[in-house]
């Protein structure tokens, strides 16, 4: 069933969603760690009905020629056919690629990972961290599930044990974790008309005029943001999308019990 | 996968089973409300997801066929569910034999011709891994079929048999199909038509003993599909 934005919008002005809830307010978070032991590290996070996955898999590599004390860091994401029926097969299209771009920049930015502790030697041995986000259902707000699943599978993630040359043995996860120097939340905000709303589901997402990503670390500093949708914004309006998005930031927070 | 010269020690598996025992299984419906139908099967620690979606419109165009339906399956393991480096994302050869695999395995029980020019997609997703994936893929694809509502014979049961040196076994491990290199043979068993619609065989197996081992594996099957059915039953039982 498609819904117009016209009826998006008269929901919104009634101060009442289509699902009952305030504009600011979220569904359900959860977040179960642990629930993949092929991976070094995973978490399945709902929220609401949108469930999606993520994973870690460490692999030791020679560094980047230009980085040769760093390891490295890698975020994907796919948005798989299973989880939507607008999803399809093949290659990450623009829209899971920018999914797992804006995600890897609240990583990277807030220096979560310190990619010179992945470094074994020196131009030769470094770890390298994947981190796959896999959509299982898509009911809204993909972004802030996934975003919220790299960062839990990341605390869940333990190095696996290897020998001097460089050989990784999966079968066996050491007592040692990743460390992690931040923990990064993301939080989206929705412009429709006049409103502005946190948590949408896909039938407000298709009526969106705008839409702002934030990224706050600990100490609740923004370390990324990204902008999308067909509207500009306002001094104004960024202002108070802002405001709400660093207040849910903290509820999320509360969710990651590592 | 060629026998190494490591022993499994008798009596027992690695793992403390019996020789016909499965591992412990757990089977959802309704995992993906987005999906016209879903289902996981959890078998030891191997887990699938199936969504199902369809009948609907199927493009390219010239894949339509005006007498049917057809069935187009998806098998993906996520990258991070080996047990072993990172699976890279998208098909390999590997993973469209098997794609192909999952739909003549369960295109017996289904009857597409009500719905010309469509397509039945379904989608089946591995989160870990180890051993028996497309079984688990077949098994969990079977129920999520029979939740979206379509008309079937019967729902479709699979798990790989093994074979080691005179002994059979059920269901494999990872540890005993990798490190040990016994016999695996998947299959697929559809029980009121009492047929196979999945075989394959990786080892060495004499003629007399492939029949044991399919006479077992029938007996096995049972006990998979009654948690399948009661998997099924629970989802409509609470009214959802």
């Amino acid at each position: 069933m498609k819904m117009t934005k016209e009826h998006v919008l008269k929901y919104l002005t009634s101060g009442t969603r289509y699902d009952g809830r305030k504009n600011d307010e979220y569904r359900e978070v959860k977040i179960e760690y642990g629930v993949s032991h092929a991976a070094e590290g995973s978490a399945r996070v709902s929220i609401g009905e949108t469930v999606v996955i993520a994973g870690v898999k460490m692999g030791l590599e020679k560094p980047y020629p230009d980085t040769p004390m760093q390891g490295n860091l890698m975020i994907n994401a796919e948005l798989t056919p299973m989880s939507s029926p607008l999803f399809e097969t093949g290659p990450p299209r623009e829209q899971a690629i920018e999914l797992s771009r804006v995600i890897d920049r609240s990583i990277r930015e807030s220096k979560a990972i310190e990619l010179t502790k992945l470094c074994i030697k020196e131009g030769e041995q470094a770890w390298s961290v994947m981190v796959d986000i896999v959509t299982v259902n898509d009911a809204g707000n993909l972004f802030d599930a996934a975003a919220l699943a790299a960062i839990a599978a990341l605390q869940d993630t333990a190095y696996p044990e290897h020998d001097a040359e460089g050989n990784v043995n999966y079968s066996k996860k050491t007592k040692e974790k990743l460390p992690l120097a931040q923990t990064p939340i993301e939080v989206t905000v929705l412009k429709i008309g006049d409103h502005i709303i946190a948590d949408p589901l896909p039938e407000e997402e298709e009526a969106l005029d705008a839409r702002l990503t934030v990224a706050v670390n600990d100490k609740n500093v923004i370390c990324a943001m990204q902008k999308g949708g067909d509207m500009p914004l306002s001094i104004d309006e960024i202002s108070a999308m802002v405001d709400l998005a660093m207040a849910k930031a903290k509820e999320l927070r509360k969710k990651l019990t590592r | 996968m060629a026998a190494k010269a490591v022993k499994i020690e008798y009596k027992k598996r690695s793992d403390g089973r019996s020789w016909e025992e499965l591992r412990p299984i757990e089977a959802k419906t309704g995992i993906v409300p987005r999906a016209d139908g879903s289902a996981s099967f959890k078998i030891g620690h191997t887990l699938a997801y199936a969504a199902v979606y369809g009948p609907r419109d199927l493009h390219p165009k010239f894949m339509q066929n005006p007498e049917t339906g057809i069935l187009r399956c998806r098998y993906n393991m996520m990258p991070f569910s080996g047990h072993g480096e990172r699976v890279r994302p998208g098909t390999s050869r590997r993973s469209q034999e098997i794609s192909m695999l999952m739909s003549k395995a369960l295109l017996p029980v289904l009857d597409l011709k009500d719905y010309p020019n469509s397509v039945v997609d379904v989608f089946v997703e591995l989160p870990e891994t180890d051993a028996g994936t497309r079984c688990a893929g077949i098994s969990a694809a079977a129920m999520a079929l029979a939740d979206a509502g379509l008309a079937m014979k019967d729902l479709v049961v699979s798990f790989s048999m093994g074979y080691y040196d005179g002994q059979i076994m059920c269901d494999l491990s990872g540890y005993e199909d990798c490190d040990v290199g016994v016999s695996d043979i998947p299959v697929a068993y559809i029980p009121s038509m009492d047929k196979f619609s999945l075989l394959q065989l990786d080892g060495e197996v004499p003629k007399e003993d492939l029949i044991k081992i399919l006479q077992l594996a029938k007996k096995k099957a049972l006990d998979m599909y009654k948690v399948q059915q009661e998997s099924l039953k629970a989802k409509y039982r609470q009214g959802e």
